[in-house]
């Protein structure tokens, strides 16, 4: 029977894990057969019933605490006292410099992971949405026109053709009080969503390429022509990595 | 949720035990501060620090006593399961079930159980679960389909004892 065939790549289809072209024409296929449809629709609800159970145990505040502590401690202990006799020996101003330099070091590590934080909330608000984005719409020369005159610059949206990526649309967004684009991409039942900023909006990000992970979420960032790129998501680290190249080739 | 609620929730499913849960967690984040550096950047952060976990877990005596039960991926008893008994309605009445799907779920055998919740849970790429379970795509798939069918089987012979 035909639907062996079908019927093999049932799970797959729900897991999201069936190439666009192939999930396509399953959807269709499910349409007219009931017998795949209702073994899709089993199958689905066993995968929700486990979701639904899967959050099971929490736990104790006591226990969350003591492994907040245990983390803390050995983090910042080695780092100082390894180089306290240099700075003890060293003149009051080189002190001075030192510990002035390393506050500020300190101090933008930290605001670039508030940055970072930030944008990881916008995107997961994005998710969240009822109305994710402002324009929808697949077409790269229907969103970047879109735009014009409500972001003070301007950037090239990619092309997509022959990549497993789809562009969902975009809105725009905010950070440190300075506009910026946030385009939103699917890559299977991946949402990701890219930022792009003025650099001189944001004092925080000053690396100039970096690739690092905020609250579990994968993010990429570069510059670019004064722009600032970021790429947030829950993808794989192949995927950010390929939507990136994609992103940074269309200049 | 965070990720270390996430972690204590799916150490407690493997060990079904509060304080060996607590145990293993507290050994994750040890063992992951310890070797940080072997954390490549750019790399999946969570398939990582799970991928710790479940070692952790299976060097403990409760996760070698599981191991040592289960007869992994023998395969054997590959056939497409039927779909005709299947109704909208007895799909209606397995959604009254979540308490059989939790003791069904506790009841299968560690690969089954964590295959299944890095999956349906954690929402899990089958990439990224073959990462953290350290086998192929092609394994992770079929231990996934032989998973989902012993949890069927599972909440139905349950369903038949508390049944009729």
């Amino acid at each position: 029977m035909a639907c062996e065939l079908w019927t093999e790549n049932l799970d797959a289809y729900f897991d999201g894990e069936l190439p666009a072209d192939e999930a396509r024409a399953f959807t269709e296929h499910l349409r007219q057969c009931a017998t795949c449809a209702a073994e899709g629709l089993r199958r689905v609800q066993q995968k929700r019933a486990v979701q639904a159970v899967g959050q099971r145990f929490t736990p104790n505040p006591a226990f969350r605490a003591s492994i907040q502590k245990s983390i803390a401690a050995p983090r910042q202990s080695p780092w100082r006292w390894r180089w306290l006799p240099v700075f003890l020996s060293a003149t009051a101003a080189t002190l001075l410099i030192a510990s002035a330099f390393l506050l500020n070091l300190q101090h933008d590590r930290r605001s670039e992971q508030q940055l970072l934080s930030e944008l990881v909330d916008q995107h997961v608000a994005t998710l969240a949405s009822a109305n994710p984005v402002d324009v929808v719409s697949s077409d790269r020369h229907t969103v970047k026109p879109w735009f014009q005159g409500k972001i003070p610059f301007t950037f090239n949206v990619p092309e997509l053709q022959d990549s497993p990526f789809v562009l969902v649309g975009g809105r725009v967004a905010y950070v440190s009080q300075s506009p910026g684009a946030e385009l939103i991409f699917r890559v299977r039942q991946h949402q990701m969503s890219v930022f792009i900023f003025q650099e001189r909006g944001l004092r925080e990000a000053r690396e100039n390429e970096a690739v690092r992970t905020a609250l579990s979420f994968q993010v990429r960032t570069w510059r670019h022509n004064g722009l600032r790129y970021f790429v947030i998501g829950d993808a794989s680290a192949q995927d950010l990595d390929k939507l990136s190249e994609l992103i940074k080739a269309a200049g | 949720m965070p990720l270390f609620e996430r972690l204590y929730n799916f150490a407690h499913w493997l060990t079904q035990d509060r304080e060996e849960a607590e145990d293993l967690v507290q050994e994750t984040y040890a063992k992951a501060l310890k070797g940080f550096s072997s954390f490549q950047p750019g790399t999946n952060f969570r398939a990582w620090i799970y991928q710790i976990l479940r070692n952790t877990f299976l060097t403990s005596r409760t996760g070698l006593k599981s191991t040592a039960t289960v007869p992994l991926d023998l395969g054997g008893d590959d056939e497409t399961v039927p779909a005709a008994n299947d109704t909208p309605e007895s799909i209606l009445l397995q959604r009254s079930d979540q308490q059989l799907v939790q003791e069904a779920l506790g009841r299968l055998p560690v690969p089954y159980r964590e295959v299944l919740l890095l999956c349906e849970f954690e929402e899990m790429s089958y990439q990224e679960i073959s990462t953290t379970l350290a086998v192929p795509v092609g394994t992770v798939m079929s231990r996934l389909s032989r998973a989902r069918r012993a949890l069927r089987d599972t909440v139905q012979e349950l369903r038949g004892n508390k049944g009729t």
